[in-house]
Order: C-alpha cells, then structure tokens, then sequence
C-alpha cells in the first residue's frame, strides 16, 4: 500500500511529505530508539510519541517509509525541517498508538511478514 | 565492487558529548556512502546501526571523541575512541538493559540498553576496551562478503 493512501484513509497530518508515494511494506511501534534500530525494517512505517529530530536519522539510517507521531504529540520544528531535508516522511495523528497500530492492520499492514 | 580501488577509504568523524542536534549526521553520511559504493543492502543496513549505536554512545555517555571508518571491498571497520567516564564493568555494560542514561536522555528514546548488545549482534567482530575515568575505545568490523 502506498503512504498517501494511508495519509487519506487515516486522516494523518503530513507535517513533511516529500515521498508520499512510497509503498509501505509493514509497520513497527516503539518509542526505544535502540529497538527501533535493532528491530524495524526498510519500508516500514514507524509509529512513535517522540517528537524530536533524533527520529530522523533513525528512519533515514533504516530507510524507513515513514514516520508517525502518535497521541497528538506536535513533533518540534526542527524534526519537521530535518526531514524535509533528509527525504524522510513525517506524520502526525492525534489517536493513540494501540489505536493506530489496530487501523493500520486492519488496512493491510503488518508488523511481521509470517503473521 | 570490482572498481574500487584496493586501498581503505578511510573516513573520521569528530564526537560532541550531549550535541544531540547533529546526533546521527556521520552515521548517516557512512550509510549514504557505503550505498554509493554499492555495498549490498543487508551490509549496509549492518554497518548502519552499528555505527549509529557507537556514535550515540560517544554523544550520551562521554565528553567527546571520534568515529572513524575504514572501508575495503571486503571488510568494513568503525572506531569510537572518547574521553569520557570509562565504563567500570564491561559484562554488565553488555547486558540488554543495562544502561546508566540519565532520565533527561530516556525522555528522548535513548537508555534502553540495547545499543552495545545491538553493535555486538550486527558486527561480525566486536572489541570494547575501556579504563575508568579516561575513556573507551569500541572496534567492530563487518564482513562484507
Ligand atoms: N562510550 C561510553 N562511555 C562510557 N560509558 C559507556 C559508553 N558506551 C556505553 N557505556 C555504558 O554502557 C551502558 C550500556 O550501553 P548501551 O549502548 O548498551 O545502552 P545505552 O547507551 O545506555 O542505551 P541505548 O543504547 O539503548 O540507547 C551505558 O548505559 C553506559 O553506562
Ligand atoms: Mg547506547
């Protein structure tokens, strides 16, 4: 499925956007940046309350689909023009993680490919 | 790969402790370039959080330092090298969930104590040397064949 899909049907809030059309291959929540880097793979879109810039070079390391910052949390400024600047797609959603992590399953998304 | 040159690209980074703005910047330029020498996927993805783990430690837990890579077909080697607190027991500091981050640094998603078990599980070969209350010096290399 492609992230702009995900955008519409999710009603996300596209605070950097510059590849929308990236296809999202699964999902992975977790606010432990050493377990997102042990453990979440390229074309995941990752669910998270932080807000701050540590979280891009995070998904550009990992090449990552996408950045979700759940629970209403406003990301800081420089996290959006951070990933502006790296490519990195950037959302935010005011629903809480459990509950976006159960919509975006239910639209097709999975966090591990056997489940 | 059959084009590069036989000679290491060496490339080196200088540390700021607790500069969590350019946090990341050399593991990210690492990662670009390795992709542009063409090195495969997985090995990439390997080297990438190893030496992000390695960097993030020198920035959270010492004063300052260096990360320099050492890149062949072949083998890829990165090096942290700080002036810091040292680490008092290396087991312990191994141990997944072992960590002595400050509650200001867990507030920004680092201190789970995964980032040494990370660097050992990724790296192909893996040293931590350490002398309490000058510094730590971390080498690992990942085979890239
Ligand atoms: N360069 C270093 N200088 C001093 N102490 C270090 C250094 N690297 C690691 N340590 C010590 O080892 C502990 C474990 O390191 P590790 O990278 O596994 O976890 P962390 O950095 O605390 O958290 P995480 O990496 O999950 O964000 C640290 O909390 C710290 O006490
Ligand atoms: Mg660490």
């Amino acid at each position: 499925m492609k992230l702009a899909d995900l955008v519409r049907e999710l009603e996300l809030e596209v605070l950097a956007g510059p590849d929308l059309e990236r296809e999202v291959t699964g999902g992975y929540a977790s606010d432990l940046l050493s377990l997102v880097m042990a453990r979440a793979k390229a074309g995941q879109l990752w669910i998270t309350l932080q807000g701050h810039q540590n979280i891009v070079a995070v998904a550009v390391l990992l090449e990552l689909a996408g950045v979700i910052v759940a629970g209403g949390i406003e990301p800081d400024q420089e996290t959006r023009k951070k990933a502006e600047e790296e490519g990195i797609n950037l959302l935010a959603s005011s629903l809480p993680v459990f509950e976006l992590a159960g919509r975006l399953y239910q639209l097709g998304v999975r966090g591990i490919d056997h489940a | 790969m059959g084009d590069m040159a036989e000679q290491a690209i060496i490339l080196e980074f200088s540390l700021q402790g607790q500069d969590f703005i350019r946090a990341g910047e050399a593991s990210t330029e690492i990662k670009q370039r390795l992709k542009k020498l063409g090195f495969r996927p997985d090995v990439v993805r390997r080297v990438a959080i190893v030496a992000y783990e390695a960097e993030m430690n020198v920035i959270i837990h010492a004063r300052k330092g260096s990360l320099r890579i050492e890149i062949t077909p072949r083998r890829i080697l990165i090096r942290t090298l700080d002036e810091g607190p040292g680490i008092t027991d290396i087991e312990q500091a191994m141990q997944e969930g072992y960590s002595t981050a400050s509650d200001m640094i867990r507030e920004l998603g680092f201190g789970a104590g995964m980032g040494l078990p990370n660097i050992r599980r990724f790296a192909d070969e893996f040293k931590l040397q350490s002398r309490v209350g000058e510094g730590t010096l971390l080498e690992a290399t990942i085979h890239a064949d």
